[in-house]
């Protein structure tokens, strides 16, 4: 019989350990002047350097150390007084000089962490994630395999090869072992690289989209009996490359290994491959004859050596830290907890903010997002901030506000958005959405009504009052339902003399 | 005006229009073509680019623009410096028929200053080896004797000075690879202090190591070569952002009065051929005659250069010789649709690279490898820094440091490739400069009375401190010439066919 999650984690200890790739986003590359734009054309952003050509040489990237030491500094990090980059070498045909330059055993941050809080059974509790190291490396560049069922190297027909990301920078975040989450392993994955994400985010170092590959995430996972104080083998699952992948990923490792050891089975040390669309994972490369790269510090590369006044000036620079925001922001909105970690969840913190910094009302703002918008793109399977734009919304609350559009019209106006239509004033008047309180309009359908229907205004001027209803139905359909019903009835009424 | 002048007195027709760039350049392609079916100096001609080069150096000169000090001087480049669409092959199968994309810096700075390059001259294979013979291409024969090797790395370079197919050539220097071949062939050579010239273009073989330098038949030629390649270059991280010396007016100064020159000990002894020490010293001698005053100093740790540099290289090169998979350039063999991606490159390495390259990428890749790193690459590491040290001791009592620049002249052709030590041995004395990243200079010194062969005087300099080679090679050269009467080369067998 086989486990469950529950009965997984009764029997054994999960110990974590999360690798976060990050694409920082400079405008040129790690060693060269290359653009990084995602999406170019195959091969177009390239160069002798980026190319590994015969004699091309590699200029570090100023921008891209800063935004490391913003990383580290924000992590609680040392910044690392001399640090060094390295060769790693293999052969693979995207990695143009068959070593990648990354650092080794002289990264440029070391020591820190970060503290993430997640929803337990006894209410809010805070785990404290330390910090292994933040270093520098390239990225390789695209390989995509034609032909074959596998879409992998082995049985492709023929490869092509896409230098455009080869030495885009990168960022990679170590953390060191994450002990004691218990059951919460995968709450306690996830809501690290929400936080991370955040920070990074908030530093405007990396674009952090997961789905473009921007924020990478390796999870690291072994078991050991519970109460045992051991360390298990640990499995290293790649490719996790979305929020709910990261829950998903440390609760199936969980079971997968509780089951293997369950049986007697020992885990291999491997790489595994995490399967976005089953959830599961499945067994790469085996490391256990550990691949030997021959690390050396890179000879053509000079020793990083920040001085401290430099560091210092960065430091001014760093925004408000994610955590102490959202407390900011909760007092300034008179949000209630929940809603606020809600918010935070559904990742719409800071989009409601953005809402609200263009005029929108703090709990409208929310109440959209939340709730509308976020039904929609549930219903789609996509991002709320892919419907429609913070500027629409905030445009949208800001009619509502100032009477010009009811909320059952306002949801017109964001169907209309989202099917692309257009902004949301060219939705309204596309549709004829607006409120019609313009009483010189409201006027020509009430004597439209009164000519249609001589006798009944005969009757309302005679005194009959509640013969005004069939009149006031008439100016209702002709406006389509957007005019004010009560207004449409003084003006009606004052009209024939009542 | 005749190409056995110097680049100095062709500069100087040229200035005076007494020749134009064109007939300059003809005149040396009409050389080649008399002498380099036995020389074997140079690996491909780019004689449409040189002359385009040359007619627009006339007509700069001619519209009375101002022109550098070298303008439409001809040159002859190693073929591991890459030129923007001419062919660039490092001595190797792996590069036929490649054409780099771009210039190296040297080279973008040898268009800038007006010189005009001839053609590639052959090396050793990613200049690896001693000898030239290690060309995928055939070997270079040295002009002094057909049968002998014009030592390597940069043998095309030396020999086409020494034949007169070329007044200047860019040599690189990685244990002695434009010294050596200097020695052997009575030119001269200099590797600048590392950083001095930038890499950036320049193939690289061991990048800590490697140095593009001049190579010229002067003193003062080559100092002029250096003052036009040297200086700062943000493409090359490893580049030194510091103003050049002087190295021209260091080469025309002539005195030596004063000067503290300083004989290493450990470069001399068992291994250096009688007639090689007996020049060394008499050169010495010329330099007490100057005013110079001599100190022997100790450099305990030169013992073990050897052993460092033949870890460290190889461990480098075996990185740096990565690239070439066949992935993106160079050859590449067996892509019958039936291989995959690393069968190819596997195929490919082993037929484009040949015998020294695949040994020393060998050696290289066990050198790093993990449960090895520390005892070999991380000893030689320190060994170096012990180096220094022992340069940074000599240079606290003496201004430059001498010895002869090779132990032996010139070997014949075939006589050590079988024997890779024995070969590797050749660059015991111009070794240690590269692990120290010091200056060095190669200048003729004489004839070896038993085989009649030049020998080379190695100076040596702090680095930063270029300009002393200069000064004290310029002295000596100026001393020697008044001795003998004639310029060294006047002494060599004319070749057949020679203009």
């Amino acid at each position: 019989m086989s486990l469950n999650y529950d009965q997984a984690i009764e029997k054994y200890e999960p110990t974590l350990g999360l690798e976060v790739h990050v694409e920082l986003n400079t405008k040129s590359k790690m060693f060269c002047g290359c653009a990084t734009e995602f999406g170019a054309e195959p091969n177009t952003q390239t160069c002798p350097v980026c190319l590994g050509l015969p004699g091309a040489l590699p200029v570090v990237n100023k921008t891209a150390i800063e935004s490391s030491i913003l990383i580290g500094l924000a992590l609680n990090c040392s910044i690392a007084p001399f640090s060094r980059f390295a060769r790693k070498n293999y052969f693979y045909p995207d990695m143009p000089k068959n070593f990648q330059t990354s650092q080794y055993d002289e990264p440029i941050c070391i020591n820190g962490f970060l503290d993430v809080e997640i929803e337990s059974d006894e209410g809010n509790k805070v785990f404290r994630i330390e910090i292994e190291r933040v270093h520098m490396e390239e990225d390789t560049g695209k390989s995509l395999h034609v032909g074959g069922s596998t879409g992998r190297i082995h049985g492709a027909e023929y490869s092509l090869l896409d230098y455009n990301r080869a030495g885009i920078p990168l960022v990679e975040i170590v953390t060191k072992i994450v002990p004691n989450t218990g059951k919460y392993a995968p709450q306690v994955a996830r809501a690290y690289v929400a936080a991370l994400r955040d920070i990074l985010r908030g530093l405007k170092v990396s674009d952090v989209k997961m789905e473009q590959g921007s924020l990478r995430c390796d999870v690291n996972l072994s078991l050991a009996p519970s109460g045992s104080g051991e360390l298990g083998t640990r499995s290293e699952t790649k490719n996790v490359n979305s929020l709910r992948s990261v829950e998903t990923a440390v609760s199936g490792e969980i079971v997968r290994q509780a089951n293997r050891l369950q049986s007697g089975e020992k885990i291999v040390q491997e790489t595994r491959h995490f399967l976005e669309e089953s959830g599961e994972t499945r067994p790469g490369r085996s490391k256990e004859k550990a691949e030997d790269y021959r690390y050396f510090p890179e000879p053509d590369l000079v020793p990083v050596v920040p001085d401290n006044k430099w560091i210092d000036e960065l430091r001014k620079t760093l925004p408000e830290k994610p955590a102490d925001r959202r407390k900011r922001l909760q007092s300034e909105w008179s949000v209630p907890e929940k809603e606020m970690t809600a918010m935070v969840n559904a990742e719409l913190l800071d989009t409601v903010e953005e809402t609200v910094k263009l005029g929108a009302d703090p709990t409208k703002a929310r109440s959209w997002w939340l709730g509308e918008i976020s039904r929609i793109a549930n219903e789609r399977d996509v991002v709320a901030t892919e419907l429609i734009s913070v500027t629409a919304v905030a445009q949208i609350i800001n009619l509502i506000n100032q009477g010009e559009l009811t909320d059952k019209l306002a949801r017109q106006v964001v169907d209309g958005v989202i099917a692309g239509e257009g902004t949301p004033a060219e939705v309204i008047s596309k549709r004829g959405l607006k409120v019609v309180s313009d009483d010189g309009a409201l006027m020509k359908a009430i004597e439209d009504a009164i000519a249609a229907q001589p006798d009944t205004a005969e009757r309302v001027r005679g005194g009959n009052i509640p013969a005004a209803g069939a009149l006031i139905g008439a100016v209702m359909k002709a406006t389509g339902g957007q005019a004010d019903a009560a207004k449409v009835r003084e003006l009606l009424l004052k009209h024939l003399g009542q | 005006m005749s190409i056995r002048n110097s680049a100095a007195e062709m500069a100087e027709a040229l200035a005076k229009k007494e020749i134009s760039a064109v007939e300059l350049a003809n005149q040396h392609y009409a050389q080649i073509e008399a002498v380099d079916k036995d020389v074997h100096a140079f690996l491909h001609l780019d004689k449409a680019g040189a002359l385009a080069q040359a007619e627009s150096i006339d007509k700069k000169r001619a519209a009375g623009e101002k022109l550098s000090p070298l303008a439409g001087v001809p040159l002859a480049l190693k073929d591991v410096l890459v030129q923007k669409g001419v062919p660039t092959t490092c001595g190797s199968k792996m590069l036929e028929g490649w054409r780099p994309p771009y210039d190296a810096t040297v080279v973008a700075k040898l268009k800038d200053a007006g010189i005009v390059i001839l053609g590639k001259t052959n090396m050793d294979e990613f200049a690896m080896g001693s000898s030239t013979e290690n060309s995928a291409y055939g070997p270079t024969h040295n002009p002094w004797d057909l049968t002998r090797i014009p030592g390597g790395s940069g043998g095309g370079s030396a020999a086409a000075l020494a034949a007169f197919e070329a007044p200047l050539a860019i040599g690189t220097d990685t244990g002695g690879s434009i010294r050596q071949p200097a020695a052997v062939t009575a030119t001269v050579g200099v590797k600048p202090t590392y950083g001095g010239v930038s890499r950036y273009g320049l193939v690289a073989f061991s990048s800590s190591l490697d140095q593009a330098g001049p190579c010229a038949r002067t003193v003062l030629d080559t100092a002029m070569l250096h003052q036009s390649i040297a200086g700062f270059d943000p493409k090359d991280s490893t580049s030194i952002n510091h103003a050049v010396p002087d190295v021209v007016a260091a080469a025309k100064k002539k005195d030596v009065k004063g000067l503290k020159i300083g004989i290493v000990k450990q470069l001399s002894g068992a291994g250096y051929q009688k007639g090689v020490e007996n020049k060394f010293n008499d050169a010495v001698a010329e330099l007490v005659k100057l005013g110079a005053e001599i100190v022997e100093v100790s450099c305990p740790n030169f013992e073990y250069a050897l052993a460092a540099y033949y870890l460290i290289a190889p461990s480098e090169c075996s990185s740096n010789l990565a690239r070439f998979d066949s992935m993106r350039f160079g050859i590449r063999i067996g892509d019958d649709g039936s291989k995959g991606a690393e069968e190819v490159m596997n195929l490919t390495r082993q037929v484009g690279f040949g015998r020294e390259v695949k040994r020393r990428i060998i050696l290289g890749t066990y050198a790093l490898s993990s449960g090895y790193y520390d005892a070999y690459y991380g000893s030689a590491q320190k060994v170096r820094t012990l180096i220094k040290r022992d340069f940074d001791a000599a240079f606290e009592k003496c201004d430059v440091l001498v010895s002869p620049t090779a132990p032996t002249t010139a070997f014949k052709i075939g006589e050590k490739s079988e024997d890779p030590l024995a070969m590797y041995l050749n660059d015991i004395a111009t070794i240690p400069v590269n692990l120290a990243g010091v200056g060095g200079m190669s200048l003729p010194c004489g004839l070896a009375d038993e085989d009649n062969l030049p020998v080379g005087f190695q100076i040596m300099s702090p680095a930063m401190k270029d300009d002393r080679m200069y000064l004290v090679g310029g002295a000596l050269e100026a001393a020697l010439l008044s001795k003998w009467g004639k310029p060294i080369l006047d002494f060599a067998p004319r070749l057949a066919g020679s203009k």
